[in-house]
């Protein structure tokens, strides 16, 4: 497939606003505000665009959702809080195009009558954010965004909202409390952001990836962009893959690309002298696939089918050398300390487990402690607000269900069987 | 005393590792800040201007360093809303230090695909060289060692994040005492960046 989003981000003016118009850029916005917003939906509907933040819910329906008699503002809020462990595909998209996200925005505010898009970026991405801002300026200059775009007598702003820190911003209801200038934490829905969100209005919540895609559907036609994929999974997907690989990165493939061939050709396979052990589909979040499952289409109906999920699509490979009790420590870790505290069974339950898994991994657990893993993380997944509370429970779970075995032979031996070199201690202990 | 008895109070389960911000000096955001805050307020609609605390509470560390408790008052007022709702976010949110830290903060990295790429040694091997433990300053006062979640760069990893601001990718054990090195002599530029590479 030839690439789309990703086609250009090697030319080393790509960033720039007259590279960008030179090369088919503000063409999908030109088509969206000749057509009526509701035709726009349309046409993203029938386009099958699903969600790329993790959650792959059809973005035509969501913005369908949003309340349009309402007398209040109406508002698109971009989620570049990316901070899914294992995807770093929006930080290479705003870095290299930033402008088809505000092209995205646009359109996506155009679709849904908002006129103002809020672009949520995470604190850290510091540096793209003023690639960002520099970009922005230039775009408001030209009069692609501002008073009046593109000529139409349209008026719609583009804000950019620095995070500070904090994984749960990615949800989409604890990003609208971020940007109200709250703690990032989960609201009950419903309502749901489209009936009420943002300053309490209609408000559509979409990653840069979903919207990025955008211009594209407009120029090109939906029947294009529902051919590029499987049924229900078209479009051009980013793929991020990192860990025990030869050539980690983004790549941009159809869903119809296995993971297999993503992984050992894409990727360039597994680092020398070494052979895989597990893969992590779609973020820290999702259940591993082992090797023999991967022979299955990089969808988002496929890997769920294969027990997994695609989720954001960071696919993290780990070879013979990574001890999975030790991987299910380091990712309940991240899950314990980015927990918001707001519902009980994830505050307090992903401390538990982490506890837990530290022991067993130091060699200090005990037969009973897998039973109480289990159960801990049973109590939390599915009995809290937002998904995270499944996300916490999952690590755990799909580590004993897969390598029940490494985890006895923790206890049994009373210390770590697989110590690789890459690992804390190993550098000090070959010392003495 | 403990009202469970599988959980001891003190030590481990009920510790509360909550800093209580210094009431430090007396605070006052300079003209030329109070005009950028004013100008970022304007983005918001005019009654919520407590969307841009984070962007106030950013300036706060701008200005002096770290936050303290004369300053959350200070942004409290230039937003109209309560020091409680200020200090609710800063205590929150991982890039506001409610502490002194030192002239280059270290932020490593730990999350999984940083750590099968080494950033556990990498930790290891930058606490050994400053002599402090992850979360200490060292005498000098220039280096504050962190450890951070995901910063989303895995395919670089081991990444570090410099001053919640400036980027290094790869770094490797072996490398970290010529980091250091290199920070020391030529500060934020001895840093790699963390950019795709385009051939010019």
């Amino acid at each position: 497939m030839e690439p789309v989003l990703t086609k250009y981000v090697r030319e080393p003016n790509s960033f720039e606003l007259d590279f960008f118009l030179t090369h088919d850029g503000y063409q999908g916005l030109k088509k969206a505000l000749a057509m009526q917003p509701n035709d726009v939906i349309e046409m993203v509907k029938a386009s099958g665009l699903r969600g790329r933040g993790g959650a792959g819910f059809p973005t035509g329906m969501k913005w369908q959702f949003v309340d349009k008699k309402t007398p209040n503002p109406r508002y698109i809020a971009c989620n570049a809080d990316e901070s899914e462990p294992g995807t770093f595909k929006d930080h290479l998209l705003m870095e290299r195009n930033p402008h088809l996200m505000f092209e995205g925005c646009l359109i996506g505010c155009w679709a849904i009558g908002a006129k103002v898009a809020y672009i949520y970026i995470r604190g850290e991405f510091y540096h793209v954010q003023k690639i960002l801002e520099d970009q922005l300026a230039k775009a408001y200059a030209k009069g692609y965004a501002g008073k009046n775009v593109m000529g139409s007598g349209w008026d719609c702003d583009i804000v950019l909202h620095r995070g500070a820190g904090a994984y749960e911003a990615g949800e989409e209801t604890a990003l609208i409390e971020s940007l109200e200038g709250k703690r990032a934490q989960p609201r009950i829905k419903p309502p749901f952001p489209a009936v009420s969100g943002l300053y309490n209005c209609p408000t559509a919540v979409n990653n840069v990836e979903t919207l990025c895609n955008l211009p594209s559907i407009l120029t090109n036609g939906a029947e294009w962009f529902a051919r590029l994929g499987p049924e229900k999974n078209g479009g051009p997907k980013l793929f991020c893959i990192s860990g025990h690989v030869k050539k980690p990165g983004v790549y941009e493939a159809s869903m119809n690309t296995t993971l297999q061939d993503l992984i050992f050709n894409y990727a360039g396979g597994i680092r020398d002298g070494h052979r895989l052990k597990a893969v992590i589909p779609g973020g820290s979040s999702v259940p591993i696939l082992m090797p023999d499952q991967l022979d299955v289409p990089a969808s988002f109906d496929a890997v769920q089918k294969a027990g997994s999920m695609l989720g954001s699509a960071g696919i993290i490979v780990m070879d013979e050398t990574t001890c999975m009790v030790w991987v299910a420590k380091n990712l309940m870790h991240f899950y314990a300390h980015e927990s918001c505290g707001k519902c009980t069974p994830c505050r307090e339950g992903g401390d538990w487990l982490y506890k837990i898994l530290d022991r067993i991994e130091r060699g200090e657990g005990e037969v009973r402690d897998l039973d109480l893993l289990t159960s801990v993380s049973n109590n939390i997944a599915g009995k809290t607000l937002c998904a995270f509370g499944d996300a916490a429970a999952t690590p755990p779970l799909t580590t004993l269900k897969n390598f029940r075995a490494e985890y006895e032979a923790h206890i049994r031996e009373g210390r770590c069987p697989i110590p690789a070199d890459w690992r804390a201690g190993t550098a000090l202990a070959a010392a003495h | 005393m403990s009202f469970h008895p599988l959980m001891p109070y003190g030590e481990g389960w009920h510790k509360s590792d909550r800093i209580v911000a210094a009431e430090g000096q007396p605070f006052a955001f300079t003209p030329d800040r109070v005009r950028q805050l004013e100008e970022i307020c304007g983005k918001y609609p005019p009654d919520r201007r407590k969307s841009a605390v984070l962007a106030a509470l950013y300036f706060v560390q701008e200005q002096q360093g770290y936050l303290t408790a004369n300053a959350m008052r200070h942004v409290a007022e230039f937003l109209r809303i309560t020091p409680a709702e200020v200090e609710d976010v800063a205590t929150y949110y991982v890039m506001f230090y409610r502490a002194p830290v030192g002239r280059y903060v270290l932020q490593v990295c730990r999350t999984l695909s940083c750590a099968l790429g080494g950033a556990e040694r990498v930790v290891e091997a930058l606490s050994q060289k400053l002599g402090i433990k992850v979360g200490e300053t060292d005498a000098s006062g220039l280096f504050t060692l962190m450890e951070f979640e995901c910063l989303g760069a895995c395919d670089r990893a081991p990444v570090v994040m410099v001053n919640n601001e400036y980027w290094h990718e790869r770094l490797t054990p072996e490398n970290c005492s010529k980091f250091v090195d290199d920070i020391k002599v030529r500060g934020e530029a001895a840093l790699s960046g963390c950019y795709l590479k385009v051939e010019n």
